[in-house]
């Protein structure tokens, strides 16, 4: 980009700049043109990098303390929050965290989807997004089974023991994954290990969902190019970030409510059980933000269906750039598909308390119109809609808003 | 700033995902007794004599059956706690018999406890715990309000909830009625009997009293820096909104600039 062309005004600056260009980066990223009508769905970026470095930075100091063994992981977390100092907080800010970590993802995945951010030419910031999705799902769960708690047991128990329904080899990975013939020790060593691994491919892959997004800059409300650089975006320093401290820190004041006055009620009872391989739990239940994938899962009878069933409902978040094609991106502008979203949002969530409840009744019956209705809109609703919609007239400029 | 998204939907729907689920989903409490507990709320703190007092039932009446693993006799003079003096903890501690060992010639010995050692646990292990009370392993109580439903509620309905059964109801040999209890039955008999234990600071010791008492002793247990995590919240509430205030006010300032060329 031109206003990279950073000169540094020290003579060792330069120097230093003509063999590792950090200080021409650091200029990039304060200049970087930022579309000045970015209202504050856009700050979940910023909140995010917080989450990510703010659970790396707890977790790398719980793991100097946590012992990753079946017979003491549970008593080292209670180790933890009465003898260590201010362990309690450290270990309640990483549990809330992870539930803000996703709250946070869940609102800034659905802003991509109603301004139409994943489409040309951010397909590769999208992709990249939802990668660091899963990575953050499958990171999650292997650090709500590291408690040891009768959830995490059966939890862990539950999700691999799914790869068995993989036809011919699936007792052969599920044996290969847990390390043994049941969820146990070296299952607990293996999730520990890989737990502490994930974040930093997250972290990797964040860094490169921001420089892809940096490529051809931030979408914006209504979903236009930039026309004129001067007119139309600010410099991102101190414009946006200051806009993006603000909105972190009320997000700060809710994620404190948690941590210090409730910090238990995003988990479940009775991980404060001792795991416990001869006593199962009436329901077995995942976190909070599994859930609907977790009703998609069950909504299948056979077991391989839902597996498959499972991993398509996210592969097809991959395909979406491809599914939508409209050539309008922000919703604003698009009267029918904007209804459809909002009947997404509900989809997802009616998806998510069935997966709380037991499959069975009634229950499992929603939970099967709520399954077919989200495929229904990724695979039919959203190809037809770019076809058949009569999209409203977009504005010239971002800075010229349309006339009405 | 313009925000074109219907907003208030938008925050309506992710609270309702995001706050109403776990409660509905880990299941309701409504029929719980609901107490008054000192501990509740941002400024909530134990009371003290009400640990003190806790910790004499758990001593004279559960401590026969159930264990405490993970608490230290010293935990009972730590601040936040029931503050028993250092005297009072040393000769707590010195009332139990640990085995300790080896020493110098390879044999393992006893000797009177000491603060620093862990609560003695009724039974050596949880195959005797079993076998000892009719195959029902008695829960250890160093966590046990954070593992049940309904937390202090729960368990101070369960102490309270040991009723007749109604006409009908089947009971085997060894088994209570409690209204409470999943399937209302329990191995559990009574524990608590008006004037069970003797209150040294004269309080009563009636059935609710004992249950009120050793349910603040096991919420401290569970949650043992519960007064600095309420005291260290309030403080970081307040610090982050007089902040969000100021860089609110910077940050409509600073965007005046921009907002204005409009």
């Amino acid at each position: 980009m031109s206003q990279d062309n950073h000169v540094p005004s020290s003579k060792f600056g330069k120097w230093f700049n003509d063999r590792l260009p950090l200080l021409t980066l650091s200029s990039h990223l304060r200049e970087y043109p930022t579309p000045k009508n970015l209202n504050y769905w856009w700050t979940f970026g910023a909140i995010l990098t917080f989450c990510l470095i703010t659970q790396i930075v707890t977790g790398v100091v719980l793991g100097m303390h946590y012992v990753a063994h079946a017979d003491m992981a549970f008593e080292s977390i209670e180790h933890i929050m009465r003898d260590v100092n201010y362990g309690w907080l450290l270990r309640y800010i990483h549990a809330n965290g992870a539930s803000m970590f996703f709250l946070a993802v869940y609102i800034h995945i659905f802003r991509a989807l109603f301004y139409g951010s994943y489409k040309s030419p951010r397909e590769v910031i999208w992709i990249i997004g939802m990668l660091i999705y899963i990575l953050m799902m499958a990171t999650a769960f292997m650090g709500y089974v590291l408690p040891w708690g009768q959830m995490s047991f059966w939890g862990a128990t539950v999700i691999t023991n799914l790869f068995s329904a993989v036809p011919l080899v699936g007792e052969c990975i599920t044996t290969w994954l847990w390390g043994g013939y049941a969820v146990g020790n070296p299952t607990l060593t293996r999730f520990f290990s890989l737990h502490y691994l994930l974040p930093f491919i997250i972290l990797g892959l964040v860094i490169l969902h921001i420089w892809a997004l940096h490529v051809p800059g931030n979408n914006n409300p209504v979903g236009i190019e930039i026309k004129k650089p001067s007119k139309d975006t600010v410099p991102f320093h101190p414009y946006i970030t200051i806009k993006d401290l603000f909105a972190l820190l009320l997000f700060l004041i809710i994620f404190s409510g948690f941590i210090f006055f409730s910090p238990n009620i995003l988990g479940h009872p009775d991980n404060y059980i001792p795991a416990n391989p001869l006593v199962t739990p009436t329901h077995i239940v995942p976190e909070w933000y599994l859930l609907p994938f977790y009703a998609i899962l069950r909504s299948v009878p056979d077991k391989l269906g839902g597996v498959l069933l499972l991993f398509a409902s996210l592969f097809i978040l991959i395909a979406l750039p491809w599914l939508d094609r409209s050539k309008v991106r922000s919703a604003i502008f698009r009267p029918i598909y904007k209804n459809f979203f909002w009947l997404l949002i509900l989809d997802v969530l009616v998806l998510g308390y069935m997966g709380a409840m037991p499959a069975e009744g009634v229950y499992l019956l929603i939970a099967r119109i709520a399954t077919g209705y989200y495929f229904l809109h990724f695979l039919i609703i959203l190809p037809l809609l770019s076809s058949v919609e009569k999209t409203d007239p977009v504005p010239m400029s971002i800075s010229e808003p349309v006339l009405k | 700033m313009k925000t074109y998204m219907s907003k208030n939907n938008f925050i309506i729907s992710f609270f309702l995902a995001f706050l109403l689920s776990p409660f509905n989903l880990y299941g309701s409490d409504t029929k719980l007794i609901k107490v008054d507990w000192s501990f509740d709320g941002m400024t909530g703190k134990f009371d003290r004599s009400s640990l003190q007092r806790g910790y004499q039932v758990y001593n004279e009446v559960c401590s026969s059956c159930h264990s405490m693993r993970l608490l230290s006799y010293r935990n009972l003079g730590e601040k936040g706690g029931p503050e028993f003096s250092i005297e009072q903890v040393k000769a707590i501690a010195a009332n139990f018999e640990v085995q300790d060992g080896p020493n110098e010639e390879g044999e393992m010995f006893s000797r009177p406890g000491r603060p620093s050692d862990k609560f003695v646990s009724p039974y050596p292990n949880i195959q005797a715990a079993s076998a000892a009370n009719g195959g029902a392993y008695p829960p250890d109580m160093s966590v046990l309000a954070k593992s049940r439903k309904g937390g202090a509620n729960y368990m101070y309905s369960l102490l309270m909830g040991y009723d007749d059964p109604p006409s009908g109801f089947k009971l085997e040999e060894g088994v209570h009625y409690n209204k409470y209890m999943d399937g209302n039955k329990i191995k559990m008999a009574k524990p608590l009997l008006e004037g069970s234990v003797t209150y040294a600071d004269g309080t009563s010791a009636t059935e609710a009293q004992m249950a009120k008492d050793v349910t603040t002793f096991l919420t401290w247990a569970s949650e043992p820096h519960l007064e600095a995590r309420h005291k260290t919240g309030v403080r970081t509430i307040i610090f982050l909104i007089i902040l969000t205030i100021l860089v609110y006010l910077s940050m409509k300032r600073l965007w005046s600039r921009i907002d204005s060329e409009q």
